[in-house]
């Protein structure tokens, strides 16, 4: 019933849209992180008009599917015609970019969450010292706040990667070739929709056990502090 | 008015998905915490595999798999050509698989987290296993379930609209029909999104409630 060269074949042909998911995923994760990052900045502001500002835009695309984000900007957008005449058309023209766009404005509003948890699991009384050793902002959040939060973070932050990952597949709806693209295409050239559903499932797996992975390691290299010496796990106590 | 028949179409969906996740969820909870090391293995690989695939990817396979598989029997009794099953039923039930892993998650950490003593303490009592399972161990794991649960809900809900894809009329695609048909993509795409904002939106709401009456006669420390 399984037809193992099939699904090798199947595999192979999929294999070639692993380069755009991984752009796709890359170029959102980069910029959606950036946007993130002000927005959490926006959250944790005294100034409620930015806190209310930044809240909205979490509420509104969280509270959204991303397939609807999607469509209001490919399909959506070109009900203005005056945004032909701007900078921004090359950019909205493009089903890539549209894609990617979508996928980092959507992104942001979940990473920011995170970041906002990251940086409140800063100990209040850490950041107190460190106002008290004369400490300005900048150097503050560089050398107390960003260190702690970036690695309190990360468990969280490595869920949302991997979501993006998965994510991407959404950008086939918009005529991107990516791996799930590729696979409706072998679907609907061949019929055999088990088969490819199995290639192109281990092609996700693999991404999403690889980005996990390296989210450990990076755990591993910033939690030094907290690692137990060597010698005491030699001596066969559990880390 | 299209629009809020889809709603009911996406509310359908969303509900019969989470319903049928709930029985997939609760059924491979139940393997992990299995004393057969198969079970717990299958339970382990089902969540780790459905959580690590893209949501689109399981609709295709039901859409297309399950046709295959229908025209099969067909063409087993008889009958010639190409038998496709409902799309709403193909689309639950994929949602219902993906939402299934998510949930066996939420209710294996719901059950863990009970205080262990109370589980001894009941045994000591000398209860059998299914009185163990009703009296203490449901009551207290739907409390620790619940916001978990809500999230698995958002997320059911947000994947409702990548059945459209495989051409279910709910929300999203009647949004479709109507920016095919009229040339305003932008204002169908908002209301759409507007009417998915408002779901989530009274759903956390009634989780919200939901959570204050499973926690009431608790002391909170904070």
């Amino acid at each position: 019933m399984i037809d193992l060269p099939f699904i090798y074949d199947a595999f192979v042909q999929l294999c070639s849209g692993i380069p755009l998911t991984l752009q796709l995923m890359a170029v959102s994760v980069a910029s959606g992180a950036v946007l993130a990052i002000a927005l959490a900045a926006m959250r944790l502001s005294s100034w409620p008009p930015l806190d209310l500002l930044a809240r909205i835009y979490i509420f509104i695309f969280r509270g959204t599917p991303l397939l609807v984000q999607l469509y209001l900007i490919y399909y959506g957008l070109s009900q203005f015609p005056e945004l032909r005449k701007t900078f921004l058309w090359p950019f909205l023209r493009e089903a890539y970019w549209c894609a990617a766009f979508a996928l980092a404005l959507n992104t942001a509003a979940y990473s920011a969450e995170i970041i906002r948890g990251g940086v409140l699991s800063v100990p209040a009384g850490q950041i107190e010292a460190a106002r008290a050793y004369g400490m300005s902002g900048l150097t503050l959040i560089r050398r107390i706040i960003a260190p702690q939060a970036l690695r309190q973070m990360l468990p969280g932050y490595s869920n949302e990667v991997i979501l993006m990952v998965k994510s991407t597949a959404l950008a086939s709806t918009i005529t991107m070739m990516e791996v799930t693209g590729l696979a409706a295409k072998l679907i609907s050239a061949t019929y055999r929709p088990v088969e490819i559903f199995i290639a192109a499932g281990a092609i996700y797996l693999l991404l999403n056990f690889i980005v996990s992975r390296l989210f450990k390691l990076f755990e591993y290299r910033l939690s030094a502090a907290q690692r137990q010496p060597i010698y005491r796990r030699a001596a066969g106590e559990n880390a | 008015m299209d629009m809020l028949k889809a709603t009911g179409v996406t509310l359908c969906v969303a509900l019969s998905g989470f319903a049928a996740g709930a029985v997939f969820g609760c059924l491979s909870a139940a393997a992990s915490f299995s004393s057969l090391r198969a079970l717990r293995a299958l339970a382990d690989g089902y969540t780790t595999i459905l959580r690590g695939i893209p949501d689109l990817l399981v609709i295709y396979l039901f859409y297309f798999g399950s046709s295959a598989v229908l025209s099969q029997l067909g063409a087993l009794f008889g009958s010639e050509g190409f038998i496709s099953a409902p799309v709403i039923l193909t689309g639950a039930l994929a949602i219902g698989v993906v939402s299934g892993a998510y949930q066996a998650e939420v209710y294996r950490g719901a059950v863990l987290a009970l205080s262990k003593g109370e589980i001894e303490a009941a045994r000591a009592y000398g209860m059998p296993n299914h009185l163990l399972f009703r009296r203490i161990i449901l009551p207290q794991a739907t409390r620790f379930a619940i916001p978990g649960v809500g999230n698995v809900w958002q997320l059911v809900l947000k994947e409702s609209a990548l059945i459209s894809v495989v051409g279910l009329i709910e929300l999203m695609r009647q949004a479709q029909i109507g920016a095919g048909s009229t040339r305003k993509p932008f204002t169908f795409f908002l209301t759409a999104a507007v009417l998915y904002l408002l779901i989530s939106f009274v759903s956390g709401v009634l989780f919200r409630i939901a959570e204050k009456r499973a926690m009431r006669g608790i002391r909170r420390a904070v």
